[in-house]
């Protein structure tokens, strides 16, 4: 039994707490500051600004466009400005709020279309426009007709990972003018890079060990307080300790990008889909962080798990004074799926089709194109999974109505009603990335047995991941005795624990490593056949006899291998046609999802959700089901009551009082079906299994309250005053 | 900032006059939100957790006086069945943790206009009692309230209990959220029926710049419903009933819901406790 220590339980001794000070506005310039009220503070060490960077002022993910501290314009609420580091949190924080700072206080860009739109609208940033990215996609004929023709305006509000372990870590200050920075997030070696640019510091001299992570979903690709606690650390030559608090926490990541989705499906008279013309609206926010890709997983994920012959879709991302958007499970394709999946079930009312029997006729199969003119290779079980969900038998009757305890019925205007949704996500990284990851294996002998330790820098992020390297070292060379080293800098980059990729990727790198190792291993065997096999510590042959013992094949000599392991490579998207191999797997999910609505109070109960989901292979079963549940959680939340509400770029609901997550009384039973049909191109032929629950349960869900209730609802989350039309 | 832990419910009064700047804590479900979110720093934290009276209810004649310090948790186990509405009201706080720290007094002392406690107790008809050094006052509690988290308490003042007859007819709950628990209320109602004297009780919560009562819903129920045959109640009279309790709200528009949506919901729901509160009578 062990305890686990979350980044934010670090702790050194002597150690100084950093905070920060933060833009109240969305838009405006600074036009004073006067640092002089906090650094009078007894026990305040540094007071910092944009000035102090000693290195890049800016950094981000795709484009370097983000100022680690802001200069003399914040572009959104909760910027950072300036950060302070004293001997006690609350002094701090007293800091803070004792600098003088004035803004003149600009008009903020909230509105992604008049930002796309309108020339007036002032430039977010003055040195580019707007747009920050624009991915169209032609396939097909543009001007193709057909019999019938469903079309939808759709919008998707600002979802937020909400992990419960906020932004935190420690930066030490080392003897070689280094810094340690012990941090919770999802890719050590990309903030290694941006940290030691920022710094002006060699990367050697940039050292990251992972802390405990409580929770991602994307929100730690980007940097938060990392930099800034090493500048703090540097300048006063004492550890520096940053933890934001839940209300800081909404400030301090990127978002899922809000989305306006306008869909056009036309299909012939038995609803095969003839065309789709689509146009997406992602608002990315005041900076760019991830919103390229984003925007290209919305462009070519687009029209769905479906063969569209014909498709015109254009996917813009725009620059507003919003909070910045950015990496969220699902990334992109959560928002399309709400909308093509919408319209498959207005299509399937227009025709008077059912639901599923729609979607089956123009379910995508192995070797049909993606819209991307990319082949599907590997299966692709989309009509399957749609069927296995509809034969389920029908929901029981609720354990409570809508409402829960609160006793808003008893049983007065409660209707039921089933939806169905099904989803499309790609697997790692995309449009030509050079994508990798490192793993060192080492086997040796510990106390005269072999024994195996592992050393990746792959985030475990509460997925599971470290015993997923322990199972793959187990089930590759046959020792029990397996050590996972911290993931720290210290070895080659894992790449980020996002896209699904993390078990593809460095389960890949430690299998590969693994292999190599058994090889050298082995050699030492001259004399005996192939078809060898380790299994609980001995080479076995076929028959399964004990040939050698690999304590005696290994003695005293230790076999390391590091392997640096790629996925097959894909290919950027032609820019005019959004052709291109650019995504290297497929993954799919579908649900079913039954609910009860009051239909006087708009209220919901999800009474049960049935899901299958392919995993290629399922590497730890317990794992990839907790990942099924708890990405149809998300969805869930999206779908029903997960939003940061914005007014004049503000958020209004920066609290779990008021941005609510689903509980355990919102969260129904589910039946999980897992197909594992393997993939060619894949170790052990697994599928990226994180992200596709998410992306379907959201339009399952409200498709069911759309059978229930006979309303429109073309907004997520739905709220109780768009099902009771007040 | 102090912690101060009084032993003695004078000893806390004593304090209370002495500081002005002194804040006092029971369950702390709402206190140590406002401090966590850095919304309030007070120079003194006056803990009343350490004075046993305040966590004891006895009946005294007629009337049950509940101490300030009863939690949630033992108003439903201990009260549930003298006061059903305040038990409904009290399953629907928080989560289980809330609910054993948090107390009546405490919702009292935070005055949100969404306290949960707030409509029950003005549906029954509660008074509020009020101690300072200069002496003990009861309040009504529809004059407790005086705005968004304001009431009548004065600076030198505590609540020390909440004196309520026991239920004398059907009592109902009902709150919206938007979530099936743990939420703030969107809107809420309590009714409370009195057949000896003919009454109707309610309580609107989340609606209005304070908790408060439905009047005029409350005159028109007593006058229609058939106390003397107990017949079936008349879906019109329930409508109207409802149209009333809405009409009684002020309620506005913001991260919970639409003002809109909640004199909808208002309706809906004094409508659906009356008719079953008169179903619960009729037997």
């Amino acid at each position: 039994m062990g305890e686990f220590a979350f980044s934010s339980d670090l702790w050194a001794d002597d150690m100084l707490w950093g905070a920060t000070l933060r833009s109240p506005h969305p838009r405006a310039r600074i036009t004073g500051l006067d640092l002089g009220p906090a650094l009078r503070i007894p026990g305040v060490y540094a007071v910092l600004t944009h000035e102090d960077v000693p290195g890049r002022r800016l950094y981000g993910l795709e484009h370097v466009d983000q100022p680690v501290l802001a200069a003399d314009e914040v572009r959104y609420q909760g910027e950072p400005i300036v950060v302070v580091a004293a001997d006690h949190p609350e002094t701090a924080r007293r800091a803070v709020a004792a600098i003088g700072i004035t803004y003149e206080v600009l008009d903020p860009v909230t509105d992604p279309e008049a930002a796309l739109h309108d020339d007036r609208a002032p430039r977010v940033h003055a040195d580019r426009p707007n747009l920050l990215r624009h991915v169209p996609i032609r396939r097909g004929d543009p001007h193709a007709a057909a019999a019938v023709v469903v079309t939808g305006e759709y919008e998707v509000g600002m979802q937020d990972q909400a992990f419960l372990g906020p932004e935190s870590g420690l930066a030490v200050p080392a003897e070689d003018g280094g810094i340690d920075l012990y941090i919770a997030t999802q890719w050590l070696h990309v903030d290694q890079q941006q940290v030691a640019a920022c710094l002006g510091l060699a990367a050697d001299k940039v050292r990251l060990t992972l802390a405990g992570v409580g929770g991602a979903f994307g929100a730690r690709e980007d940097l938060s307080m990392q930099v800034h606690a090493c500048m703090l650390a540097l300048r006063t030559g004492r550890p520096v300790k940053m933890v934001y608090g839940r209300e800081e926490s909404f400030f301090g990541h990127v978002h899922r990008h809000p989305a306006r989705l306008r869909y056009e499906h036309g299909a012939d008279a038995d609803g095969r889909l003839v065309y789709v013309k689509a146009r997406i609206l992602l608002d990315g926010g005041a900076y760019a962080s991830s919103s390229g890709a984003v925007v290209a997983n919305a462009a070519t994920l687009g029209v769905g798990p479906y063969d569209v012959p014909n498709v015109v879709m254009d996917a813009y991302g725009l620059y507003t004074n919003n909070p910045p958007c950015g990496a969220m499970r699902g990334f992109g394709a959560v928002q399309a799926c709400f909308a093509y999946e919408s319209q498959m079930d207005k299509l399937a009312a227009a025709l008077g089709l059912d639901p599923v029997e729609v979607r089956v006729r123009n379910a995508l199969h192995t070797g049909d194109r993606m819209p991307t003119g990319q082949v599907v290779e590997g299966p692709a079980p989309v009509a399957e999974l749609l069927r296995l969900v509809q034969s389920k038998p029908p929901a029981g009757p609720a354990d409570f109505p809508p409402g829960g305890t609160a006793n808003t019925t008893h049983g007065e205007g409660v209707v039921r009603g089933v939806g169905y949704g099904i989803g499309i996500k790609n697997v790692c990284f995309s449009e030509g990335f050079d994508d990798y990851a490192t793993a060192r294996v080492r086997l040796e002998l510990v106390g005269g047995r072999p024994a195996v330790l592992v050393h990746t820098a792959a985030a475990e992020v509460g997925q599971g991941l470290v015993t997923v390297q322990a199972q793959i070292v187990r089930t590759e060379l046959g020792v029990d005795q397996v050590t996972i080293a911290p993931a720290d800098t210290a070895v080659g980059s894992a790449g980020s624990s996002s896209a699904s990729r993390q078990t593809y990727m460095t389960g890949g790198a430690v299998r590969a490593a693994c292999q190599a190792i058994r090889t050298r291993l082995l050699d030492r065997t001259d004399g005996i056949p192939d078809g060898l096999r380790l299994v609980d510590g001995q080479v076995v042959d076929t028959d399964g006899t004990v040939v050698a013992d690999i304590a005696e094949l290994l003695g005293d000599e230790a076999i390391e291998e590091t392997v640096q392991w790629r996925h097959r490579p894909t290919q950027a998207l032609d820019p005019e046609t959004g052709q291109g191999d650019a995504h290297v797997q497929y993954a799919f999910a579908a649900h079913r999802a039954t609910v009860d609505v009051d239909l006087d109070l708009g209220l919901v109960k999800v009474v049960e959700i049935v899901t299958a989901q392919d995993v290629g292979k399922a590497v730890n079963p317990v794992a990839v089901t907790g990942q099924i549940h708890g990405g149809t959680a998300q969805g869930l939340g999206l779908a029903l009551m997960e939003e940061i509400q914005l007014v004049d770029g503000k958020v209004r609901n920066p609290s779990f009082t008021d941005y609510l997550l689903p509980t355990i009384m919102d969260m129904p039973p589910m039946t999980v079906d897992v197909l594992e049909l393997a993939d060619p191109h894949s170790p052990y032929g697994l599928r990226g299994v994180g992200e596709p629950p998410t992306i379907s349960s959201t339009p399952a869900v409200v498709a069911a309250i759309r059978a229930a209730t006979g309303a429109a609802l073309t907004r997520v989350p739905v709220r109780p005053e768009h099902i009771v039309g007040v | 900032m102090d912690f101060l832990t009084p032993p003695t419910w004078a000893d806390a009064l004593a304090i209370r006059a002495e500081r002005p700047d002194a804040v006092p804590i029971a369950g702390g479900t709402d206190v140590m939100v406002e401090l966590n979110f850095h919304r309030r720093r007070p120079g003194v934290l006056l803990d009343l957790t350490r004075i046993g009276d305040l966590t004891t209810w006895a009946m005294d004649g007629e009337l049950l006086r509940i101490g300030a310090g009863v939690s949630y948790t033992r108003i439903i186990e201990e009260l549930g069945d003298r006061l059903p509405g305040l038990a409904m009201a009290s399953r629907t706080v928080g989560s289980p943790q809330i609910r054993n720290r948090g107390t009546v007094g405490g919702n009292l002392g935070s005055a949100s206009p969404a306290g949960d406690a707030h409509p029950p107790l003005l549906a029954a008809g509660a008074q509020v009692e009020l101690a300072s050094v200069r002496g003990t006052r009861l309040v009504p509690i529809d004059e407790f309230f005086t705005g968004p988290k304001r009431s009548v308490l004065a600076p030198d003042e505590l609540i020390a209990a909440v004196w309520v007859r026991p239920a004398d007819g059907p009592e109902q709950f009902s709150k919206i959220g938007t979530r099936n628990a743990m939420v703030i209320a969107v809107s809420s109602f309590a009714l409370a029926l009195h057949p000896g004297r003919r009454e109707v009780g309610t309580g609107i919560g989340s609606a209005a710049p304070t908790p408060r009562r439905a009047a005029e819903a409350e005159l028109y129920a007593a006058g229609q419903l058939p106390w003397d045959t107990l017949a079936g109640l008349e879906p019109d009279v329930a409508r109207r009933f409802g149209e009333l309790v809405a009409a009684a709200a002020s309620p506005i528009d913001d991260v919970r819901g639409t003002a809109a949506y909640r004199r909808h919901a208002l309706a809906v729901l004094a409508q659906r406790t009356l008719t079953w509160a008169w179903r619960d009578l009729c037997g």
